[in-house]
């Protein structure tokens, strides 16, 4: 317990770092992946496509080299000079841009679960586009995309970690502090481990009291 | 596409309107790719003298070892997280519930923990308990151990998804437990998970680039050192490009393995009857197929 409550200052500090990696990444994931969502599901095929590039594209790339662009290769480029609060965005922005694809993917197979005979019969009712989508497929979708939209965001949780590698304060990156401080690096991973392993059982659990509750009747 | 959920043939005006949005679309897409060229030309990432470390074949050795040593890694593990996901999944579905419980837990725990977290503790953690290891070790086992439960609920859920008939036909013909598994369950499993598997496998290789950050010499690793070397005139920009290229292109191959591998299941009628799931016609991600599957494993966050 000493390793702990002896550094309670840094197991704050990484542990608020994770969670800003966790809540503007997520954030930025959401916004980027809606877009490229409704794009995969657009009737203009330039914009399919182009979604479709996206994803498939970003989807085979490790996580690690994205951050490497984002910390190595595009400071450089765009004469960025690598202060604490630069590298955090560029590693926000590394978590967002590839937690969207799965985003994406996530709200486009929810979309794609509701039954077309659903939006024909209200089409036939004489529903308006905007009546279709607000009282018919999207509260269908949305129930559908909610427990695996939890799967990517226990992901995303899980994905910050990498932002160690790149000098960017999370609970990753504690065991260097840490072992600066002269303590045992061995105990302060077991912690992380459990503290992570506390987490997302914390969100699975949220994600099956959610899937429960909003199950489709069909 | 007239049978989309979200949108009705267009009319005249919508056909406007969905060119004028295509329209946008090009020029946002344009913008984008203008900018980062733009970018490249104004900070000189075409010249020559950026590009020149690549013109030596030495440099190109490293470049195809350091490939090697990321194939390496992930060749092993691939290999490895299959036997321990095999050896797991059998714990999960054992009759026992001494076998079946500590398996479980083992699975969850794996499973919840970042593998970085896990190469950490092999790599930083247990020199202080006196252990040496490796950094390609530390890559391997924790591939292995991240993996192999993931893919231990993966086989889990498809021989869970089997209509109960097959295991009762197994058993009425006088196999064993073992014979109903090894002969009956797991063949069809693995054949309805495969597309799955694979997918599993792509991620594994994604993640070899962890590797990177506890100095595992892979791909990586060998482009922030060549971009490094002011001799050359840092060529970060150019090795990143190439190193990106070289990685993308292969989860690329590993994933159209696992499209054609999904397609061709999907052709064979059989497959769909003995998977049990109702298969939709359009295409089917990895998660939807998962998820289709019945058990405590649908939506699992594998493929991230």
């Amino acid at each position: 317990m000493g390793v702990i409550t002896d550094n309670l200052d840094l197991w704050q500090e990484t542990l608020i770092g994770t969670l800003i990696l966790f809540i503007a990444g997520g954030l930025v994931a959401l916004i980027l992946g809606t877009i490229v969502g409704a794009m995969r599901v657009s009737p203009i095929p330039i914009a399919r496509a182009v979604g479709t590039v996206y994803v498939n594209t970003i989807r085979n790339t490790p996580l690690t080299l994205v951050f490497f662009a984002f910390a190595f290769a595009l400071p450089p480029l765009l004469g960025l000079r690598l202060t604490a609060p630069v590298s955090l965005t560029l590693a926000i922005f590394a978590l967002g841009i590839y937690t969207a694809t799965y985003v994406a993917e996530t709200i486009r197979s929810g979309i794609n679960t509701v039954p077309v005979g659903q939006a024909e019969a209200a089409r036939a009712l004489g529903l308006t586009f905007g009546q279709v989508m607000s009282q018919v497929v999207m509260p269908q979708a949305f129930r559908s995309v909610i427990p695996p939209m939890m799967s990517v965001f226990i992901a995303l949780l899980k994905n910050t970690t990498v932002a160690a590698g790149f000098s960017v304060v999370n609970l990753g990156s504690i065991r260097s502090y840490m072992s600066e401080r002269g303590e045992n690096q061995f105990l302060v991973i077991l912690w992380v481990m459990a503290i992570f392993v506390a987490l997302v059982l914390l969100l699975s659990w949220a994600q099956r009291a959610l899937e429960n509750r909003w199950k489709v009747a069909r | 596409m007239s049978s989309s959920v979200l949108y009705d043939v267009p009319g005249p005006r919508a056909i406007v309107r969905n060119r004028i949005l295509g329209v946008i679309t090009v020029l946002v897409v344009a913008a984008v790719i203008g900018f980062f060229v733009w970018r490249l030309a104004a900070t000189g990432q075409f010249s020559a003298e950026k590009w020149a470390a690549f013109t030596y074949t030495n440099v190109w050795i490293q470049i195809g070892l350091a490939t090697l040593r990321t194939l390496g890694a992930f060749a092993v593990a691939a290999v490895g997280a299959l036997a321990l996901g095999f050896i797991l999944a059998l714990g999960r579905l054992s009759l026992h519930r001494w076998v079946r419980w500590p398996a479980g837990a083992l699975v969850e725990v794996l499973r919840a923990i970042p593998v970085l977290i896990f190469m950490f503790l092999l790599y930083y953690g247990l020199p202080v308990l006196g252990i040496r290891m490796e950094p390609y070790w530390a890559v391997v086992i924790a591939l292995i151990a991240y993996n192999g439960s993931v893919l231990a609920e993966v086989i889990r859920a498809g021989v869970e998804s089997l209509p109960r008939g097959q295991s009762e036909a197994g058993y009425a013909i006088g196999l064993r437990k073992s014979g109903v598994m090894r002969l009956i369950l797991l063949p069809q499993a693995i054949r309805a998970m495969l597309p799955v598997i694979i997918a599993q496998l792509v991620v594994t290789l994604k993640d070899t680039a962890l590797g990177f950050i506890i100095t595992y010499p892979e791909l990586l690793f060998y482009a922030r050192f060549i971009g490094s070397q002011s001799t050359l005139g840092s060529p970060i920009v150019p090795a990143t490009i190439i190193v990106g290229a070289i990685y993308i292109g292969l989860c690329l191959i590993l994933s159209a393995i696992a499209t054609l591998v999904e397609r061709r299941l999907r052709r064979s009628a059989r497959t769909t009857r003995v998977a049990g799931a109702n298969q939709p016609t359009q295409e089917v991600t990895d998660t939807e197929l998962i998820a289709m599957q019945k058990g405590a494993g649908k939506y699992d966050a594998q493929g991230l």
